[in-house]
């Protein structure tokens, strides 16, 4: 069994941990360098799920008795790792405020309406391509207590596994033409503009739904694996 | 060549992806000797980190039907969080080294724009003098941040994510 070694970020691709403009940073952030860790047995697998125990919720309009109030949208996309192989038959799962800006939390106090019939939580598997689809409403922007008058661009957030626990990724997925992504701490955490500009979904009207929903894509690349050696 | 997407902070609201019993890897039937481990998560000030996710992944025993492996559990009001597992054995390391017993954690959070890795090894194994990344942590006094202590039947570890003692991070 050879090991295996996982590509580092390239400059200014993911975010320090320390950012000042995002204060729930200031008493988070580690202050000590972190110890390098190449991957052995333990960072180089990860877990699997089953859809038996974790059964797909990929329509987030119809777990209520009638459909939320909002933009009924289509986000889809894939997921491949940095040499572009398809990281298929992963768990994602997808997490959002409702259309008025809130989320089905109890943390959030935010007052806009809740929507009873929409939860906000979804999950689907990518398939042998790597491709994932999901129903879902439009989220709308809120507010939060970062700085004065500062709210969040709309965004879906995201959780990925790939195949290896170095490939673990949490992101938030944007929309474009948000006036809000100028102003947002978070997405700006992200120092180089071009992968910041990856987080932002795409307008597709090929994956728009007719007299249905709009579609918006969103690709996701996780970590990938130095070649390795040969041996001698 | 795609870079890989940029991290995002979990955020505050990431509850709505809980599922209590993912703290319990022992819910599908798993046979052997058994493992709780808990501790706190608290920040640069002190305080109890309250919205916080803790995941545990190990490679021992290897995942299978019974035993997921994987773990997740939210802290709680005083920052606490727990798990009950299997205990693992010593590994494979890089080359023909052997790694002494332990656990990978990852730490989400509000505040953290990327997960925060941590190992948790066990006090008292032999082991864990020879272990590569346990002897690779200079100043070896930090050493000490990642080997939990037996507490009762249980194992304890607590998490700082700042400021004297904080808990040593690995850039995996
Ligand atoms: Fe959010």
């Amino acid at each position: 069994m050879t090991d295996e070694t996982f590509r580092p970020p390239l400059p200014g691709t993911q975010p320090d941990y320390a950012h000042a403009p995002y204060r729930s940073t200031h008493a988070r952030a580690p202050s000590q360098a972190l110890v390098a860790l190449p991957a052995t047995v333990t960072e180089a697998t990860g877990p699997r799920f089953a859809p038996t125990h974790f059964p797909p919720m990929a329509d987030f309009t119809a777990t209520g008795r009638t459909p939320p109030m909002g933009e009924r949208i289509i986000v889809a996309g894939t997921v491949t790792d940095e040499d572009g192989r398809p990281v298929a038959g992963t768990m994602v799962e997808i997490w959002q405020a409702n259309a008025a800006g809130r989320y089905n939390h109890p943390g959030d106090t935010h007052d806009a309406p809740l929507d009873p019939a929409f939860r906000g939580e979804g999950r689907v598997f990518t398939d042998a391509e790597g491709a994932y689809r999901f129903v879902t409403i439009r989220p709308g922007a809120y507010p939060w207590g970062n700085h004065p008058n500062a709210w969040r661009p709309s965004h879906i957030h995201f959780s990925l596994f790939g195949s290896a626990f170095a490939q673990r990724l949490i992101t938030q997925m944007y929309f474009p033409g948000d006036p809000l992504l100028d102003l947002d701490p978070i997405y700006h955490a992200v120092p180089d503009a071009a992968a910041r500009a990856r987080l932002v979904s795409r307008f597709d009207i090929g994956l728009t739904q007719e007299g249905y929903a709009l579609g918006y894509r969103f690709d996701i690349v996780l970590r990938g694996r130095l070649a390795t050696p040969m041996e001698a | 060549m795609r870079p890989a997407t940029a991290s995002q902070t979990i955020g505050p609201y990431w509850h709505l992806i809980e599922h209590p019993e993912m703290s319990d890897l022992l819910r599908f039937g798993a046979l052997g000797t058994p493992l709780v481990l808990h501790g706190r998560v608290t920040d640069g000030a002190g305080a109890p980190v309250t919205d916080a996710a803790v995941e545990l992944w190990q490679s021992d025993p290897p995942a299978d039907a019974r035993f997921p492996g994987f773990g997740r559990c939210r802290t709680d009001a005083d920052g606490g969080w727990r798990f009950t597992t299997l205990r693992p054995g010593p590994v494979r390391g890089r080359g023909n080294a052997t790694q002494a017993p332990h656990v990978l954690l990852a730490i989400m959070a509000r505040g953290l724009l990327r997960p925060l890795f941590t190992r948790a090894y066990f006090a008292g194994e032999a082991l864990n003098d020879h272990d590569p990344l346990l002897c690779a942590i200079d100043p070896p006094a930090r050493r000490a941040t990642l080997i939990a202590q037996p507490d009762g039947a249980a194992w304890r570890l607590d998490i700082r994510l700042q400021g004297a003692d904080e808990t040593v991070f690995l850039d995996l």
